[in-house]
């Protein structure tokens, strides 16, 4: 099921894909129910005050997904959607990584495995402040095999940072092709839970399932939480989901025709075709 | 090595800068709660007593990527981290964090290494630190300090307390001897002169080059070579009016450091020179393009590389020639 936020965020997306310079389509139309569930439902942010002192935080740690990002923070009104359509252009702050100066985004990201560090710093921030702000940081799956994260999964625990979460967009696809092949991450709950965490698991496109598992931040007392999201890797458009070659798209005029088109139909019997790019 | 000088070189005391910074460390996180303290597991704060402030002592054990965009983290939350680990660790293992999460975002964390140089010693190339200078002085928005003293080391300490955007502070392992107190205070970006000549400058930094430099400028006097002496403490934003008026007054430079030839002190001063035209010959005294000869402690360390009185003044003596 796909509701109207997620529908629109994705059609902002294969906008932006539409571009000369293209974009990381894949990984973003994977994420889109995970962003647009935490700006509607659980974040508690003000798209007019993104600076306020309280406010929750969210990283992307998988950056390359901006453009999913910029399509979530567009879709929930932190700045006019028609603004997006600099991606891609000269000196345009819609960056191919999270830009900062983009109202909503808190720290530029892109090289993989710096979020979760990030994330125990503003968590240890909140902690020190007495405030129960939380901090959520979205992370790819293939990035789980950069060290860093698990430094600081192992950090995280140790603090007992129960309003610290991680996110994993677990569509099971990295550059060279299924993670299980490359290097793999099973048994990944178990690999999280003995580095201190809760671990939740849902079907990230569900997003009534997304809402129930972090409407309850901290879930466990004295232990930070993990959801692993299973999704699919260009997600909306049936030609390419679950496809590795979905990583990064240029998608031509007809192509972005195309792929609106699915979007807006939503989820249609899977059809043989080639991809647009 | 004799000394002819008519003003003591050291003072009695020798303390170790890490030493001195931890004490003044406790006390700023005592009386600004803005202050935290990352530990890596240092050892250094073993025996501290942190009393209330004890929430913002943090040991985030064995892990320096981990520690940097932890700092980085707190640093955009408010906080101004102290993040502690060993010069090479923080220039190396950690750097990309320290690029991106921290000089990018110009936050104010204080990166205070350790066992800079070869100060070290016998614990080996693996510890030794003979790059951290050209890294961190490559980085926009670092400022990069090399205390020469445990005096000094507070004074800085003090100094980059309130600085807006991120510091490293190079300190050493051991004790090393205390300068001779000046009147002037340590200001960050000025260089500071300990002796005036009119032949050559030496322009050193931290405690081992500059006491170098100090010693070998009073022995050359007595051989009537009138050499001054600048103590580098800040290797950016390097204080370029020093370097350019050392460069038209007197005949020639000599940079010590320990440190590679390759991009430190030595190389910054010549880009000085040469970006500003001043037609000045350059002479660097720092460890050779390989892994530090030899095996031992500190001082035997810095003879068998050459950074040694004997090695600046051959240089000297040849800019004269």
């Amino acid at each position: 099921m796909t509701d109207d936020h997620a529908r629109k965020a994705r059609e902002l997306i294969v906008r932006m894909c539409a571009n000369p310079e293209g974009g990381h389509l894949g990984g973003s139309m994977s994420m889109v129910e995970i962003l647009v569930t935490l700006y509607h439902h659980v974040l508690r942010i003000d798209p007019r005050r993104p600076q306020a002192p309280d406010r929750d935080i969210l990283l992307l740690s998988k950056g390359h997904g901006a453009i999913g990002l910029y399509a979530a923070l567009a879709e929930r009104g932190f700045f006019p959607e028609e603004l997006l359509a600099s991606y891609g252009a000269p000196d345009s702050m819609f960056t191919a990584h999270p830009n900062p100066a983009v109202p909503g985004v808190e720290m530029p990201t892109g090289s993989l495995g710096h979020g979760l560090p990030l994330g125990v710093g503003f968590a240890l921030a909140a902690r020190l402040d007495g405030s129960d702000r939380r901090c959520f940081v979205v992370l790819g799956d293939g990035e789980l095999q950069e060290g860093s994260v698990w430094e600081a999964a192992m950090a995280a625990g140790a603090q007992r940072l129960d309003r610290l979460v991680a996110i994993v967009d677990r569509n099971g696809l990295q550059i060279s092709g299924d993670t299980e092949e490359t290097v793999g991450l099973e048994p990944l709950g178990d690999r999280w839970r003995a580095f201190g965490w809760t671990v939740l698991e849902v079907d990230g496109h569900e997003t009534s399932q997304l809402r129930t598992a972090l409407s309850r931040i901290p879930h466990t007392p004295g232990k930070p939480t993990v959801l692993l999201a299973r999704t699919v890797k260009g997600k909306g458009l049936p030609y390419i989901e679950g496809q590795a070659r979905s990583h990064y798209v240029r998608l031509t005029e007809r192509g972005y025709r195309r792929a609106r088109a699915a979007v807006i139909r939503g989820a249609q019997p899977r059809t043989e075709t080639t991809c647009p790019s | 090595m004799s000394v002819v000088t008519a003003e003591p070189t050291v003072s009695h005391e020798d303390r170790a800068a890490r030493e001195v910074y931890r004490d003044v460390l406790v006390e700023l996180v005592g009386e600004d709660a803005r202050y935290v303290c990352l530990d890596s597991d240092t050892g250094l704060f073993s025996a501290t007593s942190w009393g209330e402030a004890a929430r913002r002592y943090l040991n985030l054990g064995i892990a320096e990527q981990n520690l940097m965009g932890v700092a980085a983290g707190l640093a955009r939350s408010g906080r101004i981290p102290f993040v502690n680990t060993m010069a090479t660790f923080a220039a190396t293992r950690a750097l990309e964090a320290v690029k991106l999460d921290i000089a990018w975002n110009h936050l104010p964390v204080r990166i205070v290494a350790t066992h800079g140089g070869l100060s070290a010693g016998h614990l080996g190339s693996t510890h030794h630190s003979l790059e951290d200078l050209a890294i961190m002085r490559m980085l926009p928005n670092m400022t990069v300090l090399v205390p020469a003293d445990a005096s000094a080391t507070e004074s800085l300490v003090r100094a980059c307390a309130e600085l807006p955007g991120p510091v490293y502070l190079r300190l050493g392992r051991g004790a090393t001897p205390g300068l001779a107190p000046r009147s002037e205070p340590v200001r960050i970006g000025v260089a500071q002169s300990l002796r005036r000549g009119t032949d050559v400058t030496l322009i050193a930094t931290g405690p081992h080059p500059v006491l170098t430099a100090v010693e070998t400028a009073d022995e050359l006097a007595s051989a009537g070579i009138d050499v001054a002496v600048l103590n580098m403490h800040t290797i950016k934003p390097l204080d370029q009016e020093a370097i350019v008026a050392a460069a038209t007054r007197t005949r020639g430079i000599v940079t010590i450091e320990e440190h590679w030839a390759a991009g430190g002190l030595g190389s910054a001063v010549a880009e000085v020179v040469a970006d500003l035209g001043v037609a000045c010959p350059v002479r660097r005294v720092a460890v050779a393009d390989r892994f530090a000869a030899g095996t031992g402690g500190h001082r035997h360390l810095l003879a068998r590389n050459g950074i040694s009185g004997a090695t600046v003044a051959e240089h000297v003596r040849r800019l004269l020639a």
